[in-house]
């Protein structure tokens, strides 16, 4: 992983970003793969990225885990509190009263899917994480970067590819 | 310099949009990335000095608050008059009143989201702070009414080895798992909605904030994955905070509605209630609104077409609200029970007629005011109506406790008409003050403007335009 070199190329718009993504996906340059583009940009845009391919999105999944979890758990875990097997039970009284216990499981069911979203996606993320040396701070005002991890061999055709869409900078590491 | 996506040159631009575009825009959609970025975040170093008369204003009433409360707790709640019947005092209808405002933050942020309402973007930062605060607020009130605050947690949802406390069958139990999930998933909600600026923010800082925007960051990047992720997650807590706000006002109206006490005893509370939130929710954003405009220079961004569109929800919500009340009203007159129809009729007739009629003047009638172009435009009238509204649902949730309390099946109460005393007032000032402390000390330590946010909305109005332009210029023959 070590031998990997990155090349980061700034673009001043999401149209030549596209066109160099595309001139990437056609050059059958060897030394590197498109799920090792990143795209990075100020803000999201779905159609540019839809240009790296086919990355599925898994955060609902966890809503949904969440949100079972979420129901059975937090109705059992209210039963558990409120019951008391100890003591002999009055005439008219549940042990567990299920309609108000709805009400709390309710709100746990919505509490937990919100819990299991949030860390479902911050590990999506990878983060936190630290910044590369080729970290650029226009990426967060107005730029839109490409990030290629490859082969070293590889990093001379892929800058040669920004140039040709009008990269506003080009970097590399090592 | 921002990505140009359009090649039609300026004159023709010009013209075209002329024809196309009569109504005023949200935002001027030629500003620049980087002057958005250079805008918000001039807001967090160099305020008006409006910004510190409110800062201290506020943080003077808040110690005023905490005396108030200080000498409470030391002496018991007597000396904050509250004994039967009047055992909630103001106490409560203020905790109505926080609850409700954390509605906006909800509003603007989840429902205007999933109904692709852009014009929210610039604004609903501040909104969700809104609610945070808000509710966080709601939660001392819990605390403050308690009196013997080392047993706060008799309200949680713990093991009920003791088989006295909590009890599971009351309301206040539900009140305190819907608050808490609420101030938790709005807390997250708000957050992660920030980490992109907040990158921003690390990106630009130097010295401890760099340290401390770099912590809360987690090191975002911005990169594809992490947006598209971002988006989903941000969409489906979207989705989940809406039947939670729902949840929360419902239970607390449940709070009144499950008891006995006439005007008190009716189906259409939840409902009502919710109203009222978004409603007292509306008018606080409208009173926010102006005040951080001018405070943190924000007039590029808070525009004048975005506050009308407020002005017009908020009306529309007061409506709602209005024919809610009537329906109260009439279901309480035409029904059997002869015990809501006094209490109806001595909240109109009797020691608190005067609050009853301001109530439904203030909340019903003034909103009306919006209704005018003229008034929507004058920043300062705006600014009075705003706050007369949130006066108005004040008074709602004060008619709502204290008259019921004043005029139930028992005719020795009804000799019993209660003022709130300098206590009461004192804690309820430094309520306010603490509320507004909070907000504006958020407000100057992080974005109140969502830069990402207001990215995207410029840039697809910008797209958006051009594909206007492009339609025009295939139709020579309707220019």
């Amino acid at each position: 992983m070590s031998d990997k070199a990155h090349t980061l190329a700034l673009f001043s718009d999401f149209h030549e970003a596209a066109l160099a993504i595309a001139a990437l996906r056609q050059s059958h340059i060897r030394g590197f793969k498109m799920a090792d583009v990143t795209l990075k940009s100020p803000i999201e845009h779905p159609e540019c990225a839809a240009e790296l391919g086919d990355r599925p999105v898994y955060i609902q999944l966890f809503s949904l885990l969440g949100a079972v979890l979420g129901s059975g758990l937090g109705f059992l875990l209210i039963s558990s509190a409120q019951a008391n097997f100890l003591r002999q039970q009055r005439g008219g009284f549940p042990i567990v009263p299920v309609p108000p216990n709805m009400v709390i499981t309710y709100e746990l069911f919505i509490l937990t899917s919100v819990f299991f979203t949030v860390i479902a996606c911050v590990i999506f993320w990878k983060l936190p994480g630290r910044r590369s040396r080729l970290y650029n701070v226009e990426i967060s005002v107005d730029k839109i970067g490409l990030l290629v991890k490859s082969d070293p061999e590889a990093v001379a055709p892929i800058k040669e590819i920004f140039s040709r869409h009008h990269a506003l900078e080009i970097s590399s590491s090592p | 310099m921002a990505p140009e996506i359009h090649d039609v040159d300026h004159e023709t631009e010009v013209a075209i949009e002329r024809r196309f575009v009569a109504k005023a825009k949200d935002i001027d959609e030629d500003i620049h990335w980087a002057q958005i970025n250079e805008d918000v975040l001039r807001s967090l170093e160099r305020p008006r000095p409006l910004f510190w008369v409110i800062f201290f204003a506020s943080l003077a009433l808040f110690l005023y608050g905490v005396a108030c409360e200080v000498y409470q707790y030391k002496t018991g709640l007597g000396v904050a008059d509250l004994e039967n019947p009047q055992v909630w005092g103001l106490y409560i209808a203020t905790f109505i009143f926080w609850i409700g405002m954390s509605h906006s933050g909800t509003l603007l942020s989840a429902i205007l989201h999933i109904t692709h309402a852009d014009w929210r973007k610039p604004i609903y930062r501040f909104a969700e702070a809104m609610t945070t605060f808000s509710l966080m607020t709601a939660g001392l009130f819990v605390l403050v009414h308690l009196g013997r605050l080392w047993q706060f947690y008799y309200v949680a949802a713990y093991p009920n080895e003791r088989w006295a406390w909590p009890n599971f069958t009351s309301p206040l139990v539900w009140d305190a798992t819907a608050i808490g999930t609420y101030l938790t998933s709005s807390i997250i909600f708000l957050y992660f909605g920030m980490i992109p600026d907040l990158a921003i923010c690390r990106d630009k800082a130097t010295g401890l904030r760099g340290v401390f925007y770099r912590f809360l960051s987690l090191g975002w990047l911005g990169t594809d994955r992490q947006w598209a992720n971002f988006r989903v997650t941000y969409l489906t807590v979207a989705c989940l905070l809406i039947p939670l706000a729902v949840s929360v006002h419902s239970i607390v109206a449940t709070d009144f509605a499950v008891s006995q006490q006439p005007g008190w005893h009716t189906t259409s509370f939840p409902p009502y209630f919710v109203a009222g939130a978004l409603y007292s929710g509306c008018a606080a954003i409208i009173t926010l609104f102006i005040i951080l405009r001018y405070t943190f220079r924000f007039e590029r961004y808070m525009t004048m077409p975005i506050l009308e569109k407020i002005c017009k929800l908020t009306f529309a919500i007061s409506m709602v609200w209005t024919y809610l009340n009537l329906i109260e009203y009439a279901s309480v007159w035409y029904g059997t029970d002869p015990y809501q129809k006094q209490a109806l009729i001595f909240r109109a007739t009797g020691t608190y007629a005067p609050w009853w009629w301001s109530m439904n003047i203030l909340g019903s009638v003034v909103p009306f005011a919006l209704t005018f172009k003229a008034v929507r435009n004058s920043i300062s009238t705006l600014m009075i109506v705003s706050l007369l509204l949130n006066l108005g649902m004040w008074i709602e949730r004060f008619m709502i406790v204290t008259p019921t309390f004043a005029h139930g099946y028992y005719p020795w109460l009804w000799t019993r008409d209660w003022w709130p005393n300098w206590v009461q007032v004192g804690i309820i000032l430094g309520s306010f003050g603490w509320f507004t402390m909070l907000f504006m000390l958020f407000c100057k330590i992080f974005p109140s403007v969502s830069m990402y946010e207001v990215k995207e909305m410029v840039y697809h109005r910008r797209a958006a335009r051009k594909v206007r332009l492009a339609q025009a210029a295939a139709m020579p023959s309707e220019a």
